[in-house]
């Protein structure tokens, strides 16, 4: 079935408002308006206002709404405009989601799904454009996803939705519009591995979300100069699938950490420590970062795309990690 | 300006070198150089090898330690040249940056390999991102890490190996009456004590190389799919090393010394040879290669060709045997000669000829 | 002012509160005051640690509100909720446990002073972020709401938390989407130690649900029956209509914000002259006048009260500690629930 990454997400809200009765949705236009992406564009005819509600400008408290109504027996789904506005639900995500079942010493589960788009490239400017993954990753007592194929935009949000605890999923903006074919039958995938979207035998390049579609056409990129380049979408940015990324190195010995995060404090960071604490006797080179410039995102075409890391800037920081030939 | 400081480099010393281990400097930076000094001595797969400079000037600084071994073309120093007329002595900001040779890196993994292989990692030339020794270097290294005669017997190995592989040997033979070259040299060391007496292995080198005058194409290197003559004779002369093992270290200029000089020559490469002094270019120089077992009493010698030569000329021993002098049998001192030519630069029929010349010139000893 | 007319002004006692119904009234009080008042004890003691916001002096309103629910209406608090906890059956045990840090604590030690906890009285916790209870208390009549369950979710808060965006947002959004939400004000004058005159320009926080058309009222928090009043009033209108109502109580704390506060924004007079209104002292005062607590009978209260208290340290002194090898298990809920 051919079908894009904005319909397979819709797909999944519609299978889980379907199936579950005590699923709703909840965020900013997502009803009438259909959503600020068209991802819940058609539902709120389907399923009425009082399963599908237009939230008011309100990040934290609806965002808090949720949590409570999760409390309270539900399964609600939260879609936050972007990352960026989700600062303003950050207390709520941090300090209620994240800490509940901790603190009542096991008593309360928040099963809260929240998902929001993330990323640049589209000249949003640097209130629209950031990728703050590492952030929520940082936090224990929530999983962050990050969907990066068809499969995963179909697949994430129903296994999400079967979690007793609070999942933030990252759709990165650019891959709304991806097309793509999807097995009729596509359904909820499992969260905890990794995924090897390219096998290689030279160096390992790790990535997810909207960085992954540039390192395949790197890698491709990279084949014709023979190098033989794996390509690692980690999928869940927490917990990490720390096997699946130190196998890998294991066996490539090189590893190239590609996100569009910043590079200080970040996920890259994260999994280059990972590396070192477990694949350190395993490197030929040293674990190679290739993230945004730092700076807040830049409106203007060529400043942005010089700030992102894009095919070439992967193709050349893959290439200095190998011998000179 | 013209660059008044130039890096002395790792020299390559044999087609199938890529690194030496530095063992010792001679000079010390602040010390006059002559070209053709030797500054250095270098441990390669072939032994411990003299190298020499081609530069006149003043030694400013080392930069690569003793111990470290280094693939060819490494700066090893630099030499500041004495200017030239109308040349600007250099000002001090022009000097090369004299920074302490930096740490080597090595990848972690290279490092574990090398710790589990007992490479010593100073012997080792990274190839990795910044130079830094990777896994691969290690493995590499690894097959070189052992013993000087293990390690020979693995260079001398890939050498006769792509030798055979490569080069369509072809051979001819001869036996030359050496009645008159023996009755010469036995005239010429009469009065001689043992140090002092010319070999008929200098005479047989001899005859070769002025033979080889008329035959460039058995002079020659095959270089990237053609035979290149070379301007100059230097027969290689095959040394066994006591350790096993040999080297063929190049007698320079052979057809133009006289066989006093030669016999000096080889006196001394022999010795040099078993001391582990050879100098570079004497190693990377033969154009041709000589090599006599006749002291190990065998008949003939049908040698494998030295890449990148073209031509290797076997003497077996010096024996009475019956031979047709003037229609009778009479007893003469016979050795047999034999080419082993490479088919891509020659032919059967201009190696025949080059022997028939050999045999020639050894009728006529006090031509040599 | 668009407020209903039955809850436009401080509500009166109930008049018909039976004497055995102060009575209880009276030990729920006695019960937090002497608890707080051992808590504070054991504190300087080193026994208690974190911070330990007391509720002395406002003893009136937790117990007072929570006699208009029932077993399933819910209870979201703040930092400053041992008295809500004791009110609503929470046992001053498992309280003491919890402060104690021990494994027998309603949060298994996780939570301490701030985050007492009991799923199973529907006590859904001490948030001690101010203002970060509101969007739960919402969210979870939302869940009752889309359940069609007829529960109030009550939800305290504190003068403090009405400078906060969640405490407008919330009553917009239970108004805009008609949930079924009892917000409490505590409005114990101070947000820490901020007087409410130096962090409100329009100080009269009931006056605050009017723009978002939520019914509202102001009671005295000091008095008990008062507070009972208003708040069955308050809750029978919210669970009736299930829209939101703000009930802001007027009350004090005596004691400083938390233990270690010099209390250097009040004066000694100001705080006499609340303590002449101790809600205890008011209820027996009536109770005395009525001739309805004899002082044997007062006295055995007291010792009732005591022994109660004296137990809930020995269960926690008792408790165990948690493991630490079992540190991690309550980050994510296991798999099996």
């Amino acid at each position: 079935m051919k079908t894009t990454y904005r319909e397979a997400v819709r797909a999944a809200l519609r299978d889980a408002l379907e199936t579950d009765p005590r699923v709703f949705l909840m965020g900013e236009d997502v009803g009438r308006y259909g959503g600020a992406y068209a991802v819940s564009h058609g539902l709120l005819e389907e399923f009425g206002p009082e399963r599908v509600r237009d939230a008011p400008l309100s990040e934290s408290t609806f965002v808090g709404a949720g949590i409570g109504a999760a409390l309270g027996g539900m399964r609600p789904v939260v879609e936050v405009m972007t990352v960026n506005f989700s600062l303003l639900a950050l207390d709520q995500i941090v300090n209620n989601a994240a800490t509940l079942h901790h603190m009542s010493g096991g008593q309360l589960s928040v099963p809260l799904v929240i998902r929001m788009a993330t990323g640049a490239g589209r000249q949003l400017a640097a209130q629209h454009s950031h990728s703050l993954e590492c952030w929520y990753a940082h936090i224990p007592g929530i999983r962050v996803l990050a969907p990066a194929t068809l499969e995963d935009a179909r697949g994430m949000l129903p296994s999400a939705l079967r979690l007793p605890d609070p999942v933030v999923i990252f759709e990165h903006a650019s891959l709304y519009g991806m097309e793509g074919d999807l097995a009729d039958d596509a359904g909820a995938v499992e969260l905890d591995r990794a995924a090897v979207r390219r096998e290689g035998r030279d160096l390992t390049c790790i990535t997810y979300g909207g960085s992954l579609g540039k390192v395949l056409a790197a890698a491709a990129e990279l084949a014709r100069e023979d190098i033989s380049a794996e390509v690692l979408d980690l999928r869940s940015l927490r917990p990490l699938d720390v096997a699946t990324l130190v196998a890998s190195v294991r066996r490539t010995r090189r590893a190239l950490v590609v996100d569009e995060g910043w590079k200080t404090g970040g996920l890259a960071g994260e999994v280059s420590a990972v590396l070192m604490e477990q694949a350190f006797y395993d490197l030929d080179a040293p674990v190679a970062r290739l993230c945004t410039a730092e700076l807040p995102i830049p409106y203007a075409k060529q400043l942005e795309d010089a700030a992102l890391p894009r095919v070439e800037t992967i193709v050349a920081a893959a290439r200095a990690l190998l011998p000179a030939r | 300006m013209t660059e008044l400081v130039e890096q002395f480099r790792m020299p390559s010393l044999g087609a199938d070198m890529q690194a030496g281990r530095l063992v010792q400097w001679l000079k010390a930076p602040g010390d006059r150089l002559r070209r053709g000094d030797i500054i250095a001595e270098v441990d390669t797969d072939k032994g411990a090898i003299e190298i020499e400079v081609f530069t006149d000037g003043v030694l400013s600084e080392i930069l690569v330690p003793e111990g470290e071994r280094v693939p060819v073309g490494t700066a090893l120093a630099l030499i500041r040249r004495e200017p030239a007329e109308g040349e600007a002595p250099p000002t001090p900001a022009a000097e090369a940056p004299s920074a302490a040779a930096p740490r080597q890196r090595v990848s972690p993994l290279a490092r574990r390999l090398a710790a589990e292989r007992g490479v010593d990692l100073a012997r080792v030339k990274g190839t990795g991102p910044g130079g830094s020794i990777s896994a691969a270097d290690v493995e590499a290294a690894a097959g070189t890490a052992e013993d000087p005669a293990v390690r020979m017997r693995r260079a001398i190995g890939a050498a006769m190996a792509r030798s055979k592989r490569e080069i369509p040997h072809y051979y001819v033979s001869t036996a030359i009456d050496m009645g008159p070259a023996v009755e010469w040299l036995s005239e010429r060391n009469r009065d001689r004590g043992p140090a002092e007496r010319l070999l008929l292995g200098a005479v047989q080198l001899k005859a070769v190389a002025l033979a080889l005058r008329e035959f460039p194409e058995l002079n020659s290197w095959w270089v990237e799919g053609a035979a290149v003559a070379k301007p100059a004779i230097h027969v290689g002369m095959a040394i066994a090393m006591r350790q096993g093992g040999l080297v063929a270290p190049a007698v320079h200029d052979t057809d133009r010394r006289d066989l006093d000089e030669l016999m000096r020559m080889v006196r001394d490469l022999v010795d040099r040879a078993r001391r582990g002094a050879l100098r570079s270019s004497e190693l990377s120089d033969g154009t041709i290669t000589v090599t006599s077992l006749g002291e190990r009493g065998v008949d003939a010698v049908t040698g494998v060709i030295y890449p990148p030569q073209v031509a290797l000329v076997g003497f077996g021993r010096v024996a009475q045997r019956p031979w047709v002098v003037d229609g009778r049998i009479t007893p003469r001192p016979i050795v047999t000669a034999t080419l082993s030519a490479d088919h891509r630069a020659s032919d059967g029929h201009r190696g025949g000829l080059f022997l028939a010349r050999v045999e020639q010139l050894l009728q006529e000893p006090g031509k040599l | 002012m668009t407020t209903d007319a039955t809850f436009s002004a401080a509500v009166s006692p109930a008049e018909g509160a039976t004497a055995a119904h102060q009575i209880d009234l009276l030990r729920t009080m006695l019960l937090i005051r002497r608890f707080e008042e051992k808590a504070a004890e054991l504190y300087s003691a080193g026994k208690i640690r974190g911070f330990l916001h007391l509720y002395i002096g406002e003893e009136a309103v937790a117990t007072g509100v929570i006699q208009a629910l029932t077993p399933e209406d819910a209870i979201v608090a703040t930092y400053r909720e041992h008295g809500q906890a004791l009110a609503r059956g929470v046992p001053a045990g498992a309280i003491m446990a919890e402060m104690y840090g021990r494994a027998n604590g309603c949060s298994r030690g996780r939570g301490g002073s701030m985050h007492l906890f009991d799923v199973t009285r529907r006590f859904y916790g001490g948030y001690a972020i101010v203002g970060g209870g509101l969007p739960v208390a919402v969210g979870l009549a939302l869940a009752d709401r889309l359940r069609q369950r007829r529960r109030v979710t009550v939800c305290f808060f504190g003068d403090g938390a009405v400078a906060e965006g969640e405490f407008h947002e919330s009553l917009n959004l239970a108004a805009l989407w008609e949930l079924p939400v009892l917000f409490v004000c505590e409005n114990n004058l101070y947000a820490m130690g901020t007087a409410l005159g130096r962090h409100q320009s329009q100080p009269d926080i009931a006056r605050k649900a009017e723009p978002y058309g939520v019914t509202s009222a102001s009671v005295d928090g000091m008095d008990v029956l008062a507070v009972e009043s208003a708040a069955r009033q308050a809750a029978e209108s919210v669970r009736r209509e299930s829209r939101p109502h703000l009930l802001e109580a007027r009350t004090y704390r005596f004691r400083a914000h938390s233990m270690y506060d010099p209390d250097l924004y009040r004066t000694r007079e100001e705080i006499e002259r609340w303590k002449l209104r101790d809600p205890l002292i008011l209820l027996r005062g009536r109770l005395e006048s009525q001739g309805a607590l004899p002082a044997e009978r007062l006295a055995a209260l007291e010792r009732e009260v005591d022994t109660r208290v004296a137990a809930a340290v020995a269960e926690a002194e008792a408790g165990e500690l948690e493991p630490v090898e079992g540190m991690l298990d309550d980050v994510h809920t296991p798999p099996a629930r």
